[in-house]
């Protein structure tokens, strides 16, 4: 198990942390950076300025209780739905491919793509609001077309490392996936 | 290629024994169905396990052999358990062994036939039979429309769950039962049954025989003669409420049909409409019991001709702000007295009729409100129905409106080409030039003229009635919205995955577990659920929607020529 620091797309610092369950079997996990207690209470004291300011206008204390709620509610669903705390990839030969993201309230979402259905794993440019960057992804094969792709799984879009991170998850990613073409078959 | 063994997770702590399941030559998988425990006579094992093949059209064979020792390995029992591979000829023949109370297990094959000596790796996967057994595995949705290279493309994973699902008779035997063979599987201490469940199941016979019953009457009467006369008949289409009803008594024919649903999806659409009427009918019957308390239904009797006199006070209002100077504009004077008492006597008319029908609106109203007991749905039809006929006059308003302004645009189009000319060739369906005779300009151009200052009038009206009109329509068209909703919610799918989620899967996960050097990969295989979104996808219920006909663009150029707009459109209704 080793762990590396980079850094992602937008210069933050995200951690890799590889490995090895068995030789054809590897885990690689993209640490994002977590919730700043300094934006989070920047944000809440903003909101409940504002609120006050309202109140202060209003003369209504509804404005004051709908504000604590909302910052609530808010907070809540931030945590489930949108923050992102660690994206993984479990590369599993002969078996297929899990990509799992966590969000910080401990939710975890997976897929499974079965390693009949990988075609391969490339790293693909984009553009991104102003940038360009790099990604990586995962091609699906076309059940009908051997040459062909039928779907793009994007991944570690969340964290988005940047190409010096890429190129070793691929390099991993490659060692196993390479075993598939030189095994034997079974008869 | 790297052999990957299935194996269940209730046999972890079975004793010695050997393994049967089923080998998927194209994936090398084994997947593990029950341990065989010794003593038994090898000629048995075989006989059962071609029995059970024969029904289940699986194919059951012995995989290999399971040591649970508690001391260490025994020289002579792993050479009797290799002598087993002999008996049971089977390729590769597989041997897992547990020794003491570790969690780390080995395993390893014979190969006899092999011409590759290099040891291949082994994956063990550990699932939960019962969950696995009982789940339904979805392929994702854009795959499931494309069938026709199913056949080659059936993915690992559900031939694993096709598998254990198929077996289900391997796992009636329980421990308790006195038959040649001792087997360890998930039911294996006792074969699980719910009275409740079996008592439902028994008293459901009768209950579709009677329900078949009265529903072959009930449809019977609907399609005798003497409802299909014309003025009847058409009644009976313009109202939504039959149209539920006629919904609602399909949806009863599917329950209550005597077939057993053969596939899982026929199954889920037939929980899925009793749920639903079940739910329909319980708020139907609360929200009769809150009407019929304190006398509320009463109370809306009395206030309903109130308001519809208040209805017809603000269209009379709104009819002598139109004859006057409405908005500064100014109106050609004699038009403007026309339609406004031409209006207001129809205005007049329908108040009468309504207090005609005063004395009688309140018991019709209870009568009515009684047929809430059929759902909720039901009483929400009955209430679009109940606007829909006190706006009536609204809506013949917007058609005579709409007719005069229909003529007026058409006359001018036509009138216009004659001022310039031409004419419209109804052979060719073009305009083409045309010479007239002067007296024919002379009187063409007067009418041109007539037609075009009284347009602004009106156009005026048209307006109006035609916002009134798409008031109303934009109300009952919540109403119904919300109608559909309730009907095509599909309300057991959604329940299911809530309290059952592995009922429901979209697909599977793996966790690794501890590892040790030398010892095989040991993943945990879980159930992946499927997301709410795809759960009311894939199960909604089909209705009789209503959907807009027109697109935004065909349907302004309607209401700027004049044409008259039927919003809704139900299917199966012709088209005009």
């Amino acid at each position: 198990m080793e762990e590396r620091r980079y850094r992602s797309a937008s210069g933050a610092l995200i951690v890799l942390r590889r490995r090895q369950h068995s030789a054809s079997c590897r885990e690689l996990a993209v640490r994002c950076p977590r919730l700043q207690l300094r934006s989070l209470s920047a944000v809440t004291s903003a909101v409940w300025l504002a609120a006050y300011g309202l109140f202060v206008l209003s003369e209504n204390s509804m404005v004051l209780s709908a504000a604590i709620f909302i910052t609530l509610i808010g907070l809540i669903i931030y945590l489930h739905f949108v923050k992102i705390d660690q994206e993984s990839l479990l590369v599993i030969g002969s078996l297929g491919i899990q990509v799992t993201s966590s969000y910080a309230s401990g939710k975890e979402s997976t897929t499974f793509i079965e390693m009949g259905q990988v075609k391969d794993v490339v790293i693909n440019e984009a553009i991104h609001m102003q940038k360009v960057i790099y990604y990586l992804c995962i091609l699906l094969q076309d059940p009908g077309d051997p040459q062909g792709v039928s779907a793009v799984v994007p991944l570690f879009q969340s964290s988005k490392p940047r190409l010096d991170c890429l190129i070793e998850v691929y390099k991993s990613c490659q060692e196993i996936l390479e075993q598939r073409k030189t095994a034997p078959q079974s008869s | 290629m790297v052999l990957k063994v299935f194996f269940p997770s209730c046999c972890s702590s079975a004793e010695s024994g050997i393994l049967i399941g089923h080998w998927i030559s194209e994936q090398n998988s084994a997947v593990i169905l029950a341990v065989v425990h010794f003593p038994f006579i090898p000629v048995q094992v075989k006989q059962y396990l071609s029995e059970v093949q024969r029904v289940t059209k699986v194919s059951v064979s012995v995989l290999g052999s399971w040591s649970n020792s508690k001391q260490e390995k025994e020289e002579n029992l792993s050479e009797f358990l290799e002598d087993l591979g002999t008996i049971f000829s089977h390729e590769p023949w597989i041997q897992i062994s547990k020794e003491g109370g570790s969690k780390f297990w080995s395993c390893s094959t014979l190969q006899k036939h092999s011409n590759n000596p290099k040891e291949e790796e082994i994956i063990l996967v550990y699932y939960d039979q019962r969950k696995v057994m009982l789940s339904h595995l979805h392929p994702p949705l854009d795959t499931a429309t494309s069938t026709d290279h199913k056949a080659d493309d059936a993915s690992k994973l559900s031939a694993v769950f096709d598998t254990v699902a198929k077996s289900k008779i391997l796992f009636m035997t329980d421990r308790y039962d006195d038959g040649p063979i001792k087997l360890t599987h998930w039911q294996s201490d006792g074969v699980e049954a719910s009275i409740i469940v079996e008592l439902m199941k028994q008293a459901s016979v009768p209950a579709c025989m009677l329900l078949t019953f009265l529903l072959s009457l009930i449809s019977g009467i609907c399609r005798s003669r003497v409802l299909k006369f014309w003025p009847l008949s058409f009644l009976w289409s313009k109202l939504s409420t039959c149209e539920q009803l006629g919904h609602r008594l399909q949806h009863l024919q599917v329950i209550s049909s005597n077939k057993k649903a053969q596939t899982q999806t026929q199954l889920m659409r037939k929980a899925n409409i009793f749920v639903s009427l079940l739910i329909d009918v319980a708020l139907g019957i609360l929200l009769m019991s809150w009407l019929y308390r304190k006398n509320r239904i009463g109370h809306l009797a009395d206030t309903l001709i109130p308001m519809a006199d208040h209805v017809a006070e603000e269209l009379q209002d709104l009819l002598q702000w139109l004859m006057g100077a409405p908005a500064g504009l100014k109106m050609n004077r004699a038009l403007d007295q026309v339609l406004g008492r031409f209006f207001l006597y129809h205005i007049h008319l329908w108040i009468s009729y309504i207090h005609l029908m005063s004395p009688f609106i309140e018991m019709i109203l209870w009568y009515v409100g009684l047929s809430a007991c059929l759902g909720l749905t039901v009483a929400l039809c009955i209430l679009s129905d109940i606007i829909a006929l006190l706006t009536f006059h609204i809506y013949c308003f917007y058609v005579y409106g709409a007719r005069l302004y229909c003529l007026k645009i058409y006359g001018l189009s036509s009138l216009w080409r004659l001022f310039r000319g031409k004419k419209w060739n109804v052979l060719r369906q073009r305009v083409d030039s045309c010479s007239y005779d002067l007296d024919q300009l002379f009187i063409g151009t007067l009418l041109f003229t007539i037609l075009l200052f009284l347009l602004p009038t009106t156009a005026l009206y048209y307006l109006v009635f035609t916002l009134l009109r798409l008031l109303v329509v934009i109300v009952q068209g919540l109403i119904h919205l919300l109608v559909d909703l309730i009907d095509s919610l599909p309300l057991y799918s959604i329940i299911l995955r809530l309290c059952r989620s592995y009922r429901l899967a979209a697909g599977v996960k793996f966790r690794v577990l501890e590892q040790q050097v030398g010892k095989p990969l040991r993943l945990l295989m879980q159930i992946n659920p499927l997301s709410y979104g795809s759960v009311v996808q894939t199960y909604r219920l089909p209705t009789y929607s209503c959907y807009p006909k027109d697109s935004w663009t065909s349907l302004c150029k309607k209401l700027f020529l004049g044409e008259l707009i039927y919003p809704w459109k139900h299917k199966g209704e012709k088209q005009d």
